[in-house]
């Protein structure tokens, strides 16, 4: 059985269906790569994965290793596995980014039965992770997001994946609003996180995010469901010819 | 909106959670009858076996007070007060003078103990705190006397001051909070009970934190405390002043008078941790929590410093202030203010710069839930001789959910061109981007919101000595950063 499992899900917001009808299944190990024209739903779905509130599931199931998702709140989806690296991180005044780390990492501690994490020892760990993906001392010090570069938001969010170790990985445009050098070291970052265990879903507008993640499937969205899925070429194709095809395909 | 929707339930589910500490405890009271006239003033003074002039500073009081209106300035809402519905003197039937916790009414500690402030406890946590307990209106325990009276620190209630240090008390008694300054601090010069005194000798920094847990029982006693503090030249003094108070049905007056008195290169800090009932969701049964605070910066370079985190009471009036007649010296006030339900509270400070080159802070945090009104009022003075006066204000509302309010009402006077005064104010929403954003991390609502409130409190959270960190924990919900360890 895939680690994802989504099947025929339907979705609206404000009483608007924007999913209709998507199946996907994603194996364990396995990055797939979610393209689409703006509006096609793609963030619709990262948030309809992660559990945010006024998305309203209509029809249809998602599984993550077996268990139901939708039965979830948000909170018991991250302690369960799934991780939601978001296109506009939010700014939490007042709270470093070492607090909300440790936070989140005994949320999950406390929800298995397990004493929250010693302080020290912790610090080394977020430590040796952040100084691989340039995170700074100064930004953990710093309250999350607030007064970061478009940069240091996607990189910090990805340090947060790093020190959450999630099961199933959404990236929502990561690659927006960054220039060439940070593309690659959050794209390193990512790269180092794929384990034979762990599944990925790449959500994104541009090829070029999937030279550095490279996907072992893509899907093209269009229209609330998945109108093509391929290999790398089908990145390639996009490029060249653009949504068009789908868009009116499916129109 | 679906979502906005939502989050306002969430939160309404995680801040509408039911007062914990509501609960009474069935000692046997000894009280004076129901009503206030002189006759009730000389109960009181009979009672303390007071000197005379101190019977006859509280008639002249009453005297006063009977000229006197109730103010009505402040934004809050209440129904009349019947004065004469109130019982003035309420006291723990117990044995007279107590050697030891033994002999304290099993009954009462247990009742600190449901608070979580076990004294057993803190006696055995040698030299941390020292606590002068009030339970209504008499003292019932005090500890580690002997340790401060090593250093020369008196620390008792002000009933007791009255006996052992009658000189003291007369000079400083009022000399802050005049009799007739206010309504109500009038009310409690001519009814006060009890409550703390503190003097630190010259020289000394007081060797512990002080703390006092107050505690309202009685139904329908009012509660008056008045509380000395007395720092000479050189000296050093944190005072903690906590409360919880048991449900009632019947609003309950608390007007309560704090002076601070700072001489020459004196510091004191006070920080208050307040959590008295607030009432059921209609306010019903909450705490009138009118209280007086007030510093008096006398001495060049004294510092005196309020740290408040409100949470109780059905309404607040409070503005602890300072005043900056020493050259140099300095005057803070960090506060945090939460409202839920039909909570209301009016506070703030006054700082009133007379001396040369006085500084003040002022940081205030209000934050409001349900259909809570929260309103900081604060009066900044320059005096005309105060050269090189400086002011720095910040004044932040949060809001959580659509049907509360926050206002913002800053007083600004300045005599002296010299003066430089300056005020920030702002006001923001819990957003539902933030709310997901720390669930989507595993956070639970109930933490998260813990979470960004004490983002959003930490400049004045941070003020609070470690010894308040886990009840202000417990208070709003929040994990203090890094305060401990």
């Amino acid at each position: 059985m895939a680690l994802l499992e989504i099947e025929n899900l339907h979705a609206e917001v404000d009483g608007k269906p924007i999913l209709k009808g998507i199946d996907l299944s994603i194996e364990a190990g396995q990055v797939h790569a979610i393209m689409g024209p703006n509006g096609s739903g793609k963030s619709t779905l990262s948030y309809v994965l992660a559990g945010r509130e006024g998305y309203e599931v209509t029809e249809g199931s998602i599984r993550l290793d077996g268990h139901d998702l939708l039965e979830m709140e948000a909170d018991e989806r991250a302690v369960a596995g799934v991780f939601l690296a978001m296109q506009y991180p939010v700014e939490l005044p007042g709270v470093t980014g070492m607090t909300f780390l440790r936070e989140a990492v005994n949320a999950r501690r406390k929800a298995v039965g397990e004493e929250e994490i010693d302080a020290m020892g912790f610090l080394k760990m977020v430590r040796a992770k952040a100084k691989t993906l340039g995170v700074t001392d100064d930004m953990l010090k710093r309250a999350v997001n607030v007064g970061f570069s478009g940069g240091e938001k996607k990189r910090n969010e990805i340090l947060q994946m790093a020190v959450l170790e999630p099961k199933f990985c959404i990236l929502d445009e990561t690659d927006s609003g960054l220039d060439i050098d940070a593309l690659k070291v959050v794209s390193e970052g990512v790269n180092a996180l794929r384990t034979p265990e762990r599944s990925m879903l790449v959500i994104t507008h541009y090829q070029r995010l999937l030279n550095h993640i490279e996907p072992d499937v893509i899907h093209v969205l269009a229209h609330g469901r998945i109108q093509k899925s391929g290999g790398k070429e089908l990145a390639l194709e996009l490029e060249q010819n653009g949504y068009a095809d789908f868009v009116e395909a499916a129109a | 909106m679906a979502a906005t929707v939502d989050t306002v339930r969430q939160v309404e589910e995680v801040t509408g959670r039911a007062y914990k500490h509501g609960f009474v405890t069935d000692i046997d009271m000894d009280m004076a009858p129901k009503g206030l006239d002189e006759t009730t003033i000389r109960f009181i003074s009979a009672k303390k076996e007071e000197p005379e002039w101190l019977l006859e500073w509280r008639l002249k009081a009453f005297q006063q007070w009977q000229q006197m209106k109730e103010p009505n300035w402040a934004k809050v809402g209440y129904p009349p007060i019947d004065y004469q519905d109130l019982y003035y003197y309420a006291a723990p039937t117990q044995k007279p003078q107590l050697n030891s916790l033994d002999e304290v009414d099993p009954e009462l500690l247990a009742t600190y103990e449901k608070l979580g402030i076990p004294l057993k406890e803190q006696e055995i946590l040698a030299g941390v705190v020292a606590v002068d307990a009030v339970f209504d209106s008499v003292s019932v325990a005090t500890t580690y006397k002997k340790e401060l009276e090593k250093h020369g620190v008196v620390f008792c209630s002000i009933s007791e001051a009255v006996r052992t240090h009658p000189d003291l008390v007369k000079r400083y008694l009022g000399s802050v909070v005049p009799a007739a300054d206010n309504y109500f601090a009038c009310l409690n010069s001519a009814v006060f009970t009890d409550g703390s005194f503190v003097y630190i000798p010259k020289g000394v920094r007081c060797p512990m934190e002080l703390s006092t847990y107050f505690r309202i029982n009685a139904q329908n006693t009012g509660q008056f405390e008045r509380t000395l503090i007395v720092a000479e030249e050189g000296s050093y003094v944190s005072y903690l002043e906590g409360c919880t108070a048991p449900q009632r049905d019947e609003n309950q007056l608390h007007a309560a008078v704090v002076e601070l008195v700072a001489l020459d290169d004196a510091e004191i800090k006070y920080s208050t941790v307040q959590n008295w009932y607030p009432g059921d969701e209609d306010g019903k049964g909450g705490i009138y929590n009118f209280v007086t605070k007030r510093g008096a910066c006398r001495g060049k370079r004294s510092k005196i410093s309020w740290t408040q985190v409100e949470t109780g009471s059905a309404i607040t009036w409070k503005y602890p202030s300072c005043i900056l007649q020493g050259d140099d010296s300095v005057g803070e006030f960090y506060s945090v203010a939460i409202t839920n339900n039909a909570q209301q509270a009016d506070t703030g400070t006054k700082m009133i710069h007379l001396g040369k080159n006085t500084r003040s802070t002022i940081i205030s945090k209000g934050i409001s839930a349900g259909r809570a009104d929260n309103t900081y009022r604060g009066l900044v003075r320059v005096g005309k001789r105060a050269d090189g006066a400086r002011n720095f204000t910040q004044c932040d509302s949060l809001l959580i959910g659509d049907k509360c309010g926050a206002h913002t009402v800053p007083y600004i006077e300045s005599k002296n061109p010299s003066a430089r005064i300056e005020h920030e104010a702002t006001t923001s929403k819990i957003s539902e981007d933030q709310l997901f954003y720390c669930m989507s991390r595993g956070l639970s609502t109930e933490d998260s919101v813990g979470l960004i409130v004490n983002g959003f409190c930490k400049e004045v959270m941070k003020e609070l000595p470690m010894e308040f960190a886990v009840e202000a924990q417990k208070l709003i919900g929040i994990s203090l950063e890094g305060s401990v360890g």
